[in-house]
């Protein structure tokens, strides 16, 4: 039998403010952002590795939250929806999901907003098929994806023109 | 969902990894990528008692052209090998990587995973199949190097004893006449396929120089179709002739009816997958750029 209590220690920076924190092997990363550090933007979905809701980045990458254990992400750079405001002023991909309404319950939102960050972050001008692809991974099950596309898209020339690269 | 409770140990040297598995038993498994592990843990279809972490070992992920060949890390993810210019020199590599899943799964899935796990449904055995493919494998004795063919021994089995590690993968890479496609059928992105088909032709003129047609999804494991291959070997090929190959892959499957699909739906498509993917290994030996994807319901 595994020993009942063991915890591990971990430092992690999410968005960019350091945590460390004692955890128990199984803790998943989308429950210890969620219950551990109260950051509930981040939501579980399918919890079986299919819908996207969860999605974050980690070290720049988007990963499903529901897939990693939080003593994987030991050292990491975590950035969940709560990091893309700055200052009161909402990331370009917050403004442009609302301006195109590229929402309706919101509850796929911040995962599909993640997966769009580490798209813009690797590529500023993605044509449609990159977008599709970007965020095949994530479900929504009530806008349909067209105004989805749409604001990946107004978001890419707004922080084009912007000169901004996250 | 939560896994049962499970100890974690964090290797820092496939070393390490493999003397923890040796002292620990049956109970210890490995944790790569954890795309296929962590929600069958969470599912409880696994239940490892511990969980020894490969992914804080440096140097296991990489992409590395050597000698004719290319060298990937155990480690190296989906993603950068989608990323990868000495892999593109391999197109059927990259029709591979950049067609798993999606864009969260190819960031942390890995080849070595992958190919260990042997999963029926996975992609990377299916194409590598197609290549000349050597598994390296570390173990507390030392490393050996199976052929790809004889390291998949069944579906979720291969030839790893437990106590050992795939060290790296090798994969020749094929002449300039050479070219080769993968072409897999899903329903969504996120899912695994409902049959799979990779084809690696060499021409010589306008004649079959030689070729591999590997299928996955529809056996245990992936099914060379080797009948196919024979018929086409040293002709001049022809569309017919293409034609009579997927006729021989559905010949050759031996699939199962699920949730993907009836049997004999799945002997229908992976004919057809086996065509299109021949059609445009085809022209890729032929030295023309074509643009493959997989094909979604």
């Amino acid at each position: 039998m595994p020993e009942a209590a063991q915890k591990v220690s971990i430092h992690l920076r999410v968005n960019g403010k350091l945590h460390s924190r004692e955890v128990a092997p199984r803790l998943l990363l989308v429950e210890f952002l969620r219950e551990d550090l109260e950051l509930t933007g981040t939501h579980i979905g399918c919890d079986t590795t299919y819908c996207g809701a969860c999605t974050v980045l980690m070290n720049g990458a988007a990963v499903k939250s529901c897939t990693v254990f939080a003593v994987q992400a030991d050292g990491a750079e975590i950035t969940t929806v709560e990091g893309l405001e700055k200052d009161g002023e909402l990331h370009p991909i917050q403004k442009a999901f609302g301006d195109c309404y590229g929402l309706q319950c919101g509850y796929c939102t911040p995962g599909l907003m993640l997966s769009a960050l580490q798209l813009l972050k690797d590529n500023s001008n993605p044509n449609q098929k990159q977008i599709r692809k970007a965020i095949a991974g994530n479900t929504c099950r009530c806008t349909g994806y067209q105004n989805i596309f749409k604001a990946i898209d107004t978001a890419a020339a707004a922080m084009r023109s912007s000169g901004r690269g996250d | 969902m939560y896994p049962r409770a499970f100890t974690y140990h964090r290797a820092s040297s496939l070393k390490e990894a493999v003397t923890v598995l040796s002292q620990l038993g049956e109970g210890a498994k490995l944790l790569a990528g954890g795309q296929s592990l962590i929600p069958l843990m969470k599912l409880r279809f696994a239940n490892p008692v511990h969980l020894v972490d490969l992914n804080f070992i440096s140097g296991t992920s990489y992409v590395r052209g050597q000698d004719g060949a290319l060298h990937f890390g155990p480690l190296t993810r989906h993603a950068e090998i989608e990323k990868s210019a000495s892999a593109a020199r391999v197109p059927i590599l990259l029709d591979c990587a950049a067609g798993i899943a999606d864009l969260q799964v190819r960031n942390r899935g890995t080849i070595g995973g992958s190919l260990a796990e042997a999963d029926p449904s996975g992609d990377w055995a299916t194409v590598l199949l197609t290549l000349s493919c050597e598994v390296r494998c570390a173990g507390i004795s030392g490393e050996r190097s199976l052929k790809l063919s004889d390291f998949l021994k069944d579906a979720y089995t291969t030839a790893l004893a437990h106590d050992e590690l795939v060290s790296e993968i090798v994969v020749k890479v094929p002449s300039g006449n050479s070219g080769g496609a993968y072409i897999a059928f899903k329903r969504t992105a996120p899912v695994y396929p409902t049959a799979s088909a990779a084809v690696q032709l060499t021409v010589e003129g306008d004649h079959c120089k030689d070729i591999a047609i590997a299928l996955g999804c529809v056996g245990l494991l992936p099914i060379r179709v080797r009948e196919g291959e024979a018929a086409l070997r040293g002709q001049q090929i022809t569309p017919k002739l293409i034609e009579s190959a997927g006729d021989a892959a559905r010949a050759a499957a031996d699939p199962q009816s699920d949730m993907r699909g009836s049997a004999e739906y799945k002997r229908q498509l992976v004919g057809a997958l086996v065509k299109r993917a021949t059609e445009a290994a085809l022209q890729r030996a032929r030295g023309q750029q074509v643009e493959v994807s997989h094909i979604y319901a």
